[in-house]
């Protein structure tokens, strides 16, 4: 082949710009920022309080209501206004989602980076503590760590943190000891590269789109381990409401009010979704071997 | 030979790629016929369409992307790229055979040879599985391989690469196939190895009379095997003809320039030695070694003697080359050198000695001698832009501001032939010869006394390996550094190196001026190494070698045992031998 550079005519101009060129992508950042600016605004937007127990919020026999009327998405069995519900617990399950599980990535890609680098006797230490936790049933240690501490939302978010960073740091373990064998780290190493600088601008950036799958796929994980703690009753107290615990707290209703199940469960989904468009853009938009080649 | 009939007829064959502009032309309007018992090699530089159109014949392009567009392939009067996927089944393997580049992953390491050999037999004809069995052990003893029936139950990676790639020609030779297209089946191969196969596929030839059409980068290689040649260039035959009619007299000026930048033995440089002065690295008794663990208790059992008593001094300014073969231990020592691998013995570079280095003190050992590796793709972070890569030397060091840097980043550009403006570049935007200069660039940042170039031109083609050897001979005579030119291929150092040593399972074997290794070789191995290049001259008579029995030797040894030291002796004017 000559000796003649591969040049791509159409530069793009910045990341943002490049992320806008992606449908999907927009439609996923439009779907966090309704939910995030519902969650931040829930006492204008929404239109009860969380926990009124209405009084006409119920039939005559005393089961909760269908969607329609008043109540936008229905009630739930004690009256209280579903739609008004699902915004309040949007701030839970967003704080949960988002910092529980941004935490769990923390740990998860620190512990997997150092293992993976070093290996010898810290790496050894390390990874058996992380199969240690693999192997220990996750909601025992979560309900084990949060009956010690004071349930509240930060607790809780903090347990999932600690119970959830094992899955990330193996996967970044393994991708880590792989890229620290490659040419390219070994020449940093010859150009007299300090250990910090092959980490983080060599290292790091090439576990970016393993850290951004496993970061959006964390989010409906924690979601739901927030909602079975609150169920065991070590989570999220009632009556604040999180869409987790809202499916718990109906789920032997599903029959007779499906509504109050289906719901949350697709503010669930579609919060995931949502991430993983996003993240899956992002991936793209940051990749430089990718320019050019993806349209 | 004259063909006597084709087998294989290629007529105006057009393979195109869809994308975004339309459909692209790989190859187009290629021609050719091959006649029964013929060789016809297609010889092309990477990207020329030379594999693409060995994938066309055999009905494997990749779908959906890239396919046939125009012309046929008509084996013995039937048309093969209207042919639907299950005839084409029946034809591939049985009547056309291929046999790919890296052997290892064209077999299936799960699976034995023999059950492999077996399922390929049974694939296309309805014989039992005994008498598959039998024809593959047949097939295997035709590829001379030692111990056959122990080779069927072994699996690929219990085998070393020339057995891998044996076995791969015992399959694809089992079912008697007409035509054999041979993809680059020697590149990935060791000289040696490669001539014992290169002789074994010619006289399989002669014994069965099938059609080899030799897919090949080397033009040596081309010469010693082709009746005919193609010469292709961006998809595009650019001349065919008899092989030594080609060699003796290429009409198309791509030809020549071709034939032009392969290198060849004897026509190293003359120019005298440069005065001794003072080494920039003086290597005394140098080991690497590496444990191998096992039992259950998972202790040393084994130890890989990668290096043993290597000594050895490399002057300023001067290129010293060492080769040998894949496994020798001349890219681990070369790691030794910069710190890369733990050793044992002295190594001293510029005065400092390796083995009681600090963290400052390997700082400063990576300002004395830097390292250019085999695939600069792989030595270059993707994710950096080309500026970034080649100023970070700089950055580290703390040399210069911002703008200093950038200036002489733009500078270190230049002098290895690229542009100031690519520094805004990622590395996957440019060509590997191109890559090879970044990582060039990146290595002289620091003005080193030495460079070590470990295989740094062997993965490039030959007009641009003559490119970057050049770029290479040019910055040892404007700094004066000194280079550690590491190399399998024998021409190459003949024509680069001011000093040879020739490296064998660890050991020096001989080690010399260019003029005494390479002028009269001592030491047997020595002798085979040189013998067994092959020479880019169709009228060169090979003296007959003999054949190498039995397998490659290994460099592991149980602990406390070790391979028998090697001593070097003087066999006049600081040419040294090892005794035998």
């Amino acid at each position: 082949m000559a000796d003649a550079a591969v040049v791509d005519p159409r530069r793009p101009a910045g990341a943002l710009s490049r992320l806008a060129r992606h449908k999907l992508a927009l439609f996923g950042l439009a779907v966090i920022v309704v939910i995030a600016a519902a969650a931040i605004l829930a006492p204008l937007v929404a239109p009860f309080a969380p926990d009124e127990q209405n009084f006409d919020g119920l039939t005559l026999q005393g089961s909760p209501l269908p969607p329609g009327g008043t109540y936008l998405l229905g009630t739930d069995l004690l009256g209280r206004d579903l739609l008004s519900r699902i915004i309040w617990g949007a701030r839970t399950s967003l704080i949960i989602g988002i910092a529980a599980n941004g935490m769990a990535l923390l740990i998860g890609t620190f512990v997997g980076v150092i293992a993976g680098y070093f290996r010898g006797w810290v790496g050894a230490v390390l990874m058996r503590f992380t199969d240690l936790m693999m192997a220990f049933p996750a909601l025992l240690l979560a309900i084990c760590l949060a009956a010690i501490f004071q349930p509240s939302l930060w607790i809780v978010a903090l347990v999932i943190a600690l119970v959830n960073w094992v899955q990330t740091a193996r996967v970044i373990y393994t991708e880590t000891s792989s890229l620290a064998t490659r040419d390219f780290v070994a020449a940093e190493r010859t150009l007299g590269a300090s250990t910090g600088r092959i980490l983080w601008r060599h290292i790091l950036p090439h576990l970016v789109p393993t850290i951004i799958v496993w970061g959006t796929l964390g989010i409906s994980t924690t979601v739901l381990l927030e909602a079975t703690l609150s169920y065991l009753g070590v989570g999220v107290q009632p009556p604040t409401p999180s869409w987790g615990n809202i499916i718990f707290e109906n789920q032997t209703y599903f029959q007779t009010a499906p509504w109050l199940v289906f719901v949350p469960g697709a503010a669930i989904l579609l919060l995931a979704l949502a991430f993983n468009l996003v993240g899956d853009a992002l991936r793209d938009v940051l990749d430089p071997t990718l320019r050019g080649s993806d349209r | 030979m004259t063909p006597t009939q084709d087998v294989l007829r290629v007529d105006a064959l057009t393979v195109s790629v869809r994308t975004e502009d339309g459909l692209q032309p790989l190859v187009s309007d290629m021609t050719f016929r091959l006649g029964k018992g013929e060789t016809l090699a297609i010889a092309g530089e990477s990207g020329s369409g030379k594999s693409i159109t060995s994938l066309a014949i055999m009905g494997l392009l990749p779908p959906p992307a890239v396919r046939v567009t125009g012309g046929a392939v008509i084996l013995n009067s039937r048309e093969l790229t209207q042919l639907p996927e299950a005839e084409m089944r029946a034809v591939r393997g049985d009547r056309i055979a291929m046999i790919f580049q890296e052997p290892m992953t064209s077999l299936n390491p799960v699976m034995t040879v023999g059950t492999q050999l077996v399922e390929a037999i049974r694939a296309h004809q309805p014989v039992s599985r005994a008498a598959a069995r039998a024809q593959a052990l047949e097939a295997l003893k035709a590829v001379r391989l030692s111990q056959p029936e122990r080779r069927l139950t072994q699996y690929p990676h219990e085998l070393s690469g020339g057995m891998r790639q044996r076995v791969m020609i015992a399959m694809a030779l089992a079912l008697k196939p007409e035509v054999l297209i041979a993809d680059e089946p020697t590149t990935a191969l060791d000289v040696t190895v490669q001539r014992e196969v290169l002789d074994l596929l010619r006289d399989l030839q002669r014994e069965t009379g099938m059609a080899i059409l030799l897919i090949t980068h080397d033009m040596g290689v081309v010469a010693e095997m082709a009746d005919r040649v193609i010469v292709m260039r961006n998809g595009r035959i650019e001349e065919e003809g008899d092989v030594r009619q080609i060699f003796a007299a290429p009409a198309a000026p791509y030809t020549r320039d071709l034939l032009a930048a392969v290198p060849r033995m004897g026509q190293g440089r003359r120019a005298p030695p440069p005065p001794a002065a003072a080494p920039v690295a003086r290597l005394q008794d140098v080991q690497v070694r590496f444990d191998l663990k096992g039992g259950v208790l998972g202790r040393v059992t084994h130890r890989v003697h990668a290096v043993e008593h290597v000594s050895f001094d490399i002057g300023a300014g001067e290129t010293f080359a060492l080769v040998g073969e894949s496994g020798c231990g001349k890219s681990t020592l070369a790691r030794a050198l910069v710190g890369l691998v733990p050793h044992e013995g002295r190594i001293e570079v510029d005065g400092q000695v390796l083995g009681a280095l600090d963290t400052a003190g390997r700082k400063a050992l990576s300002r004395a001698v830097q390292i250019i590796f085999q695939d600069p793709m792989a030595a270059l972070d993707p994710r950096m832009k080309v500026g970034d890569l080649v100023g970070e030397p700089l950055l580290i060091h703390g040399q210069g501001d911002g703008p200093a840097r950038a200036a002489q980043v733009a500078d270190l550009l230049q002098r290895v032939g690229l542009e100031a403006a690519h520094m805004d570049r990622y590395p996957h935007e440019f060509s590997g010869g191109q890559r090879q200069r970044i990582c060039i660039a990146r290595a002289l940042a620091l003005r080193p006394k030495l460079l070590i170039a470990d295989e740094s031109v062997s993965a490039l083609d030959v007009s641009v390996q003559a490119r970057v050897l050049d770029l290479l001979a040019a910055l040892k005579r404007e700094f004066g550094i000194a280079t550690l030119f590491i190399s399998h291929d024998m021409a190459v150092v003949e024509n680069v190196a001011d000093r040879v040593a020739v490296m064998y399972l660890g050991q020096v074997v001989e080690m010399g001026t260019r003029a005494q290794v390479f002028g009269a070789p001592r030491h047997p191995y020595t002798q085979r190494l040189i013998a067994a290049v092959p020479v880019p001259d169709p009228t060169h008579v090979r003296p007959p070698a003999p054949r190498l029995a039995g397998d490659v030797p290994s460099p592991v040894h149980p602990l406390g045992q070790g391979p028998a030291r090697l001593l070097l002796a003087d066999a006049g004017d600081g040419h040294m031998v090892a005794a035998e």
